[in-house]
């Protein structure tokens, strides 16, 4: 197999059990291997990328993302820009929660299993997105924010690490979050990613300008539960 | 039969090619990709800082721990010997060394004392330019590796197995070690030489550091001699190793690498020509585990 895109590592079937089973089983025992989640993702995700395609084509702003592919790092999204935007637009909020959590839109780890270079894009514009996610749904870094998030796009996307993740992430919540993910959070989050747009659809990077309160509307997102 | 003598030409040609104009060719293998010379050593040099942690580890899961005993047989055909001058290149985290020196102290546990001189010389010296003077070893027992990580994590294993004093670590280039001609009785490099930019220089300056009737010994994987295992060998080396270097090691091209740069070394007869050339006498190679590695010998006369 020739190699179809820039970080693209081919790899047969044999192979691809392989770290399907090693990185599925290194994400548990060692879970600051941030490699092996993103590999898990890749080597057991190409169904639901498939569906995510799919879904994608027929929505007109996700075709559009799908023949544009845009990606978002720090050459490509201008972040001074995004802080001098008004409190409560998407930018600026963005813009604050990167600055938060000290965190970079290029950290993301490059697809290299994905034997399809379309659906190699759809998990790096997944994976781009994810902080964006957070975002608009006013999720913060937390265990229960990040157990929120994976619930989401497990459900939208149906994505099998985020499936799991979602699941067996909040076996590890404190008591205190356990009690607000069961009473509050999880009822809100189902219904949530259930009624409201298919993020991969959306075209985030047109949306800057907007306030949070009219984008989550257009999206059709309840506002999240109080903050504990 | 035909292909086979074609490419068994290639590789003869390939091999004189690196024997007459090592010294003035622009490009070497790294693997099956060629690169420039000056290139190959930093490229090395990333994939061991890479693997450096876990080079034990991952050496015992994809040789399902049979690199032990290849090392342990070596050190059989070695036969070490208490009154000799040890160098062990490419020995980075000690597998090696550590053998030679635990073999010493079953056999003739007198010599276990340390015998190392009482200087307060630096324990990893690090002598890259030829413009600086040449030094005699300082212990017995010497490794010498071209990775500063290697031998970080050899000198941790040494603290761990109580062999710390005994050691003279030195961070240097095989093909141009810091020691004074004749030096040593018994060189060793296990797993390293295929690695080395120009195996002939590698060769040549063992012949140097190495004393009259000094012996050489070389361990290192070559080619397999049956067909069909070398078919499931093939098919092992590039459906298991990579995958695995990814999981365990977080690095799959370094391991791509590593089975590469295993097909592209010389063969047996062709090694063993290579090791004549730079006049060592007496120079045979024994097969292990069907030539998956192969131990080459020659002494200095």
């Amino acid at each position: 197999m020739d190699r179809l895109y820039g970080t693209h590592k081919p790899t047969n079937l044999v192979q691809k059990s392989i770290l399907a089973v090693g990185s599925g089983v290194m994400s548990i025992l060692d879970p600051s291997r941030d490699d092996m989640i993103s590999i898990f993702g890749e080597t057991t995700g190409v169904l639901a990328l498939k569906s995510m395609q799919e879904k994608m084509i027929v929505d007109p702003e996700g075709d559009e993302i799908l023949k544009k592919r845009p990606v978002i790092n720090t050459k490509t999204v201008d972040l001074n820009f995004l802080k001098s935007l008004p409190a409560g637009t998407l930018g600026k909020e963005y813009s604050n929660f990167l600055a938060k959590y000290n965190l970079t839109p290029d950290a993301r780890r490059p697809v290299s299993f994905i034997d399809d270079a379309e659906l190699a894009y759809v998990m790096r514009r997944y994976r781009e997105i994810h902080d964006l996610t957070h975002v608009t749904l006013g999720m913060p870094i937390n265990m229960l924010g990040e157990v929120t998030v994976k619930w989401f796009e497990g459900i939208q996307y149906g994505l099998p690490m985020c499936a799991l993740g979602g699941f067996f992430g909040s076996v590890r919540l404190g008591p205190r979050h356990t009690a607000k993910y069961l009473n509050l959070t999880l009822p809100w989050i189902v219904r949530t990613a259930r009624q409201s747009r298919l993020f991969i659809n959306v075209y985030f990077e047109k949306h800057w300008h907007k306030p949070l309160v009219e984008f989550r509307r257009e999206l059709n997102i309840v506002e999240p539960p109080p903050k504990l | 039969m035909f292909l086979r003598s074609l490419l068994s030409i290639n590789r003869c040609s390939l091999l004189s090619l690196v024997r007459t104009h090592s010294t003035t060719s622009n490009t070497t293998h790294f693997g099956y990709d060629e690169v420039p010379e000056h290139e190959k050593q930093a490229r090395v040099n990333q994939v061991f800082t890479n693997v450096a942690d876990k080079y034990d580890l991952m050496n015992d899961i994809m040789s399902f721990g049979v690199h032990r005993v290849w090392k342990n047989y070596f050190i059989q055909v070695v036969r070490p010997n208490p009154e000799w001058n040890y160098i062990d290149v490419a020995g980075g985290t000690g597998d090696i060394a550590f053998r030679y020196l635990k073999e010493l102290n079953r056999f003739h546990p007198s010599s276990s004392s340390s015998v190392s001189p009482p200087e307060p010389s630096p324990q990893t010296t690090s002598a890259e330019s030829s413009e600086k003077a040449l030094v005699y070893p300082t212990s017995k027992c010497v490794v010498a590796d071209i990775n500063a990580n290697m031998l970080a994590v050899g000198k941790q294993r040494s603290l761990e197995n109580n062999l710390h004093d005994r050691i003279q670590w030195v961070e240097t280039n095989a093909e141009k070690l810091p020691f004074h001609d004749s030096q040593f009785d018994v060189y060793t490099i296990a797993f390293g030489i295929r690695n080395c930019t120009h195996i002939d220089r590698v060769v040549s300056e063992a012949y140097r550091v190495l004393k009259k009737g000094g012996r050489f010994l070389c361990l290192e994987f070559s080619q397999v001699n049956n067909t069909l295992l070398q078919y499931f060998y093939d098919q092992y080396s590039k459906t298991f190793i990579p995958p695995m270097g990814q999981i365990i090691a977080n690095d799959w091209k370094s391991y791509q690498y590593l089975i590469e740069s295993i097909r592209v070394f010389p063969k047996q007869t062709e090694f063993a020509d290579l090791i004549r050339s730079c006049n060592f006498r007496y120079v045979n190679y024994e097969n292990l585990s069907f030539g998956i590695a192969a131990i080459h010998s020659g002494y200095k006369l």
